[in-house]
């Protein structure tokens, strides 16, 4: 049984095709990247598997569920995790509370009025393990605003593990970080835990080619091809694409 | 039938006169997203001038007209170069209490020059009376108002379509980054838009000032039609501001005389109806 | 660092809380005797600023019609004493059941939509209230507000004199405990959750948060802390009219807010103390002035002191520490 699938999605705005016929699988413990030239629809795909946007038809199974009349929210709760390719953090709170926040709401403590977060010592201790295991222990009680770029960024994944994902969705984890910062967030992806499944979206090719073990490339909402990443590597097409096409990613 | 056209007659010619107070309000909102409550102090201003002149100056009515537009415009477009400017990124929240704000200062000023009173002018004869159509009597100065709305729209409607800056407009408010992105000045395109949409108001101040009386208390009196009629129309719609402006014109004073109880009533429930279902109104441009 | 005593001294009770809470339920009668029912309006109006703070401070909603609850509160309280139970508390608590009721309907409505339809419908709800108010006046005495409330003794001891010592003692008590209640609910899991759906609603989504039903929640406590305030202005002044649900209400209520801070409670008492006192001064030679202020006040706290007077003075404690 696959983690995540996607069966024949299709999704058009007006005339415009932004996913056509995609058909994916990530088996238990995947690192699949999906690159493509801007405009490929790279977060479409993402969006659909979230929830955010609806497909016109097709499907999206998660750990053999049929998860496509879920709403978002609902996703998560069965094990759907995602980061943002622009940081979508809590500017004011600080990435112990968010963490924290983030556990409560995967423990269902969320809905409590009347307790004190503090009385919830066990999801504040978790929300500090994980921060730490991300390298975010120093920052963990500063402002998210204050934080360096690629302190965001690790931010960013910390709170989507906080939520316990099976599946994982990179959503251009490395976008903006500059070369001094990102051997820190290279260990922490290369570190994820084995049986989380990750569908990461990336224009580095370092880092797709560090991590993947299997590649899939879309073009106009279409998959191109698909393969591990030497055979990738080597197709002519994706050559044309990356080597001689206009739209370098 | 007669009465029934006439009553329908006054409620279009009210509607026009909101859209006049209203449409300014609808494309800044389109074009920049500033949530202006202070829209209203602006038409304000306006019927100020037109009494100020023609009361303290003794100008001809109609003469007055053109100087409250433009007295307005004027007055706006310091007050967005100065004070608005500054808060178009930082929220919603802060748009609204900035512009109260003003608002509720504008009141205080009002009061201090002109008293707490409600004023009016002496209209020039041929604006007095009615005019009889058959066995029908319409009112002159509503008959005028129609004509002013319909030529302000007519105008709108070609200068957008065909000039050049009406371009730059229409692109702005269909896609402010796409536009910048063109090499378009947004905020050039956005503060001439407002001085002359604030401008528009100040017309329909001036021109409210027979039919709704000018008082301090007239910015604030007059937001909440102006703001039911651009959300409901949607933002950045001329056609839309146009058609709710009619309907609740209409609306208005003939709930007035159905059921004089309810009629307020109706129209509020009306509104947060239509927005529960289409929260961004019924044209909206995006 | 411990991450959890971290957690917890940010809810810890400080010292400077209990001199203040010591202080209001002395001063106003040991100094200020002439003026316990203007004492008593505050404490009522800073309730009402509580409840708005948990709406907008911590939850992000904008609402333009907040007195609405406010409105229905005080009517229910009233109408029930003019109807001839008079007792307070019972009053109370009926209002708190009714308002919260009605905030549970409303809410549905009030999370689907944002922007400019968010504040046309919470305004648009207030008026549609008041234009009720004046229509029903078999009930509600119409546009000339509710005459014939009478207020029992409170406890069946205390009357309530002109003088206003029970009426200030008994705003100000209801007042601490709802403050209590108040407090608990924005340090609870709930309260940080609801702030982190104001920061950024799409990446508590992303974590799994049903954002729609945890702002239902919060609108309905909201709501149902506003019914209460507006319940103790009805049995304190014992009359109630249509402004009590009106737009001006709102404003008002949303410029103490502002001015005193939004997101951390205390603001919304020290903004409601602030403008109630300076109102009660000032407007008394000529309300256009007091206008001028506000609006002047307004517009200075939104360009120069976004966070208000407690964060201003926050930052300023910062500022000095660094230094």
């Amino acid at each position: 049984m696959n983690s995540l699938e996607t069966r024949n999605l299709n999704k058009a705005f007006g005339k415009l095709v932004v996913a056509d016929n995609v058909s994916l699988a990530l088996p238990q413990g995947a690192r699949h990247a999906l690159i493509g030239p801007n405009g490929a629809g790279k977060t479409t795909l993402i969006n659909l598997i979230t929830g955010a946007l609806r497909p016109d038809t097709g499907s999206v199974q998660l750990n053999g569920e049929d998860i496509t009349s879920l709403l978002p929210d609902a996703r998560v709760k069965r094990g759907l995790g995602r980061t943002f390719q622009i940081n979508t953090l809590f500017p004011q709170l600080t990435p112990l509370e968010s963490a924290t926040m983030a556990i409560c709401e995967r423990d269902a403590l969320s809905g409590h009025w009347l307790s004190p977060l503090a009385k919830h010592g066990a999801a504040i201790d978790e929300a500090y393990d994980l921060l730490g295991r991300v390298g975010l222990a120093d920052a963990a009680t500063k402002p998210t605003r204050d934080l360096a770029y690629g302190q965001q960024r690790l931010l960013e994944i910390a709170l989507a593990l906080a939520s316990s994902p099976k599946v994982l969705l990179l959503d251009e984890p490395a976008a903006g970080v500059p070369k001094s910062e990102s051997a820190a967030l290279f260990e922490v992806i290369a570190g994820l835990p084995e049986d989380i499944s990750v569908l990461f979206i990336e224009h580095d090719m370092n880092l797709v080619f560090s991590f993947a073990t299997s590649i899939t490339v879309l073009v106009q909402g279409a998959i191109l091809t698909e393969g591990p990443p030497d055979q990738i590597a080597h197709d002519p097409q994706v050559r044309e694409i990356y080597l001689g096409g206009a739209h370098h990613g | 039938m007669s009465t029934l056209i006439a009553v329908l007659f006054d409620g279009f010619s009210y509607g026009m006169l909101l859209f006049l107070l209203s449409v300014g309000l609808s494309v800044t909102l389109g074009l920049m997203n500033f949530t202006n409550l202070a829209h209203g102090a602006f038409a304000m201003l306006g019927g100020y001038v037109t009494y100020a002149l023609v009361e303290s100056a003794g100008w001809p009515f109609l003469a007055t007209l053109p100087l409250a537009f433009l007295a307005t415009a004027l007055i706006a477009a310091v007050f967005e170069a100065v004070l608005f400017r500054r808060i178009y990124k930082s929220g919603e929240l802060n748009q609204v209490l900035l512009t109260i704000g003003v608002v509720f200062a504008s009141y205080a000023v009002a009061a201090f020059f002109f008293g707490t009173v409600h004023h009016s002018v002496d209209l020039p004869d041929y604006l007095k009376g009615f005019v009889e159509i058959g066995d029908l009597k319409l009112p002159a100065y509503r008959i005028f108002l129609v004509i002013v709305a319909l030529a302000v729209t007519a105008g709108l409607i070609l200068f957008l379509e065909f000039t050049r800056f009406g371009a730059m407009v229409r692109a702005a408010v269909d896609n402010d980054k796409v536009a910048g992105g063109l090499g378009l000045n947004i905020n050039a395109i956005f503060a001439l838009t407002f001085a002359l949409g604030s401008g528009l108001a100040g017309l329909g101040g001036a021109l409210a000032i027979d039919i709704l009386f000018i008082d301090p208390n007239f910015g604030f009196h007059i937001l909440v039609p102006v703001l039911i009629v651009v959300s409901i129309g949607g933002l950045g719609s001329i056609w839309g501001s146009f058609l709710a402006a009619a309907a609740l014109g209409i609306f208005d004073v003939a709930g007035k005389f159905l059921f004089p109880d309810f009629g307020p009533f109706l129209i509020y429930l009306f509104m947060v109806v239509i927005l529960f279902f289409r929260p961004n109104g019924f044209f909206a441009r995006r | 660092m411990d991450p959890k005593s971290w957690i917890r001294a940010k809810a810890r009770i400080s010292p400077y809380e209990a001199i203040f809470w010591i202080a209001a339920a002395v001063i106003p009668f040991v100094f200020f005797e002439n003026y316990l029912s203007l004492a008593a309006s505050v404490a009522v109006t800073a309730l009402f600023c509580i409840s708005l703070d948990m709406i907008l401070g911590y939850a992000g909603i904008i609402s333009l019609g907040h007195a609405a609850f406010f409105g229905i509160g005080a009517y229910t309280a009233g109408i029930l004493s003019a109807r001839g139970w008079g007792e307070p508390i019972s009053g109370l608590l009926l209002a708190a059941a009714v308002t919260a009721a009605v905030g549970y309907i409303v809410s549905f409505m009030i999370v689907r939509v944002q922007h400019l339809a968010l504040l046309m419908i919470t305004l648009g709800l207030s008026f549609l209230l008041a234009e009720l108010a004046i229509s029903f006046d078999q009930f509600t005495g119409g546009s000339d507000g509710l005459q014939g409330i009478d207020t029992w003794k409170l406890l069946g001891i205390w009357k309530f004199s002109l003088w206003g010592h029970t009426a200030y003692a008994y705003a100000l008590a209801t007042l601490f405990v709802l403050f209590l209640l108040a407090r608990r609910i924005v340090h609870s899991p709930f309260g940080l959750t609801l702030e982190a759906i104001r920061e950024n609603p799409v990446r508590t989504t992303a974590l799994g948060a049903p954002n729609h039903a945890h702002l239902r929640k919060i609108f309905t406590i909201a709501a149902a802390f506003a019914g209460v305030a507006g319940a103790l202005l009805a049995q304190i002044s014992e009359t109630v009219s249509p402004e009590a649900l009106g737009f001006q209400r709102s404003a008002e209520i949303a410029v103490m807010l502002i001015l005193g801070g939004t997101g951390r409670l205390y603001g919304a008492i020290l903004g409601a103390i602030i403008f109630m006192i300076a109102r009660d001064q000032i407007s008394g030679f000529y309300l256009q002035y007091w206008y001028f202020w506000i609006g002047l006040i307004l517009i200075l706290v939104v360009l120069f002191l976004p966070r208000g007077i407690l964060g201003g003075l926050e930052r300023l404690a910062r500022l000095g520490r660094r230094a």
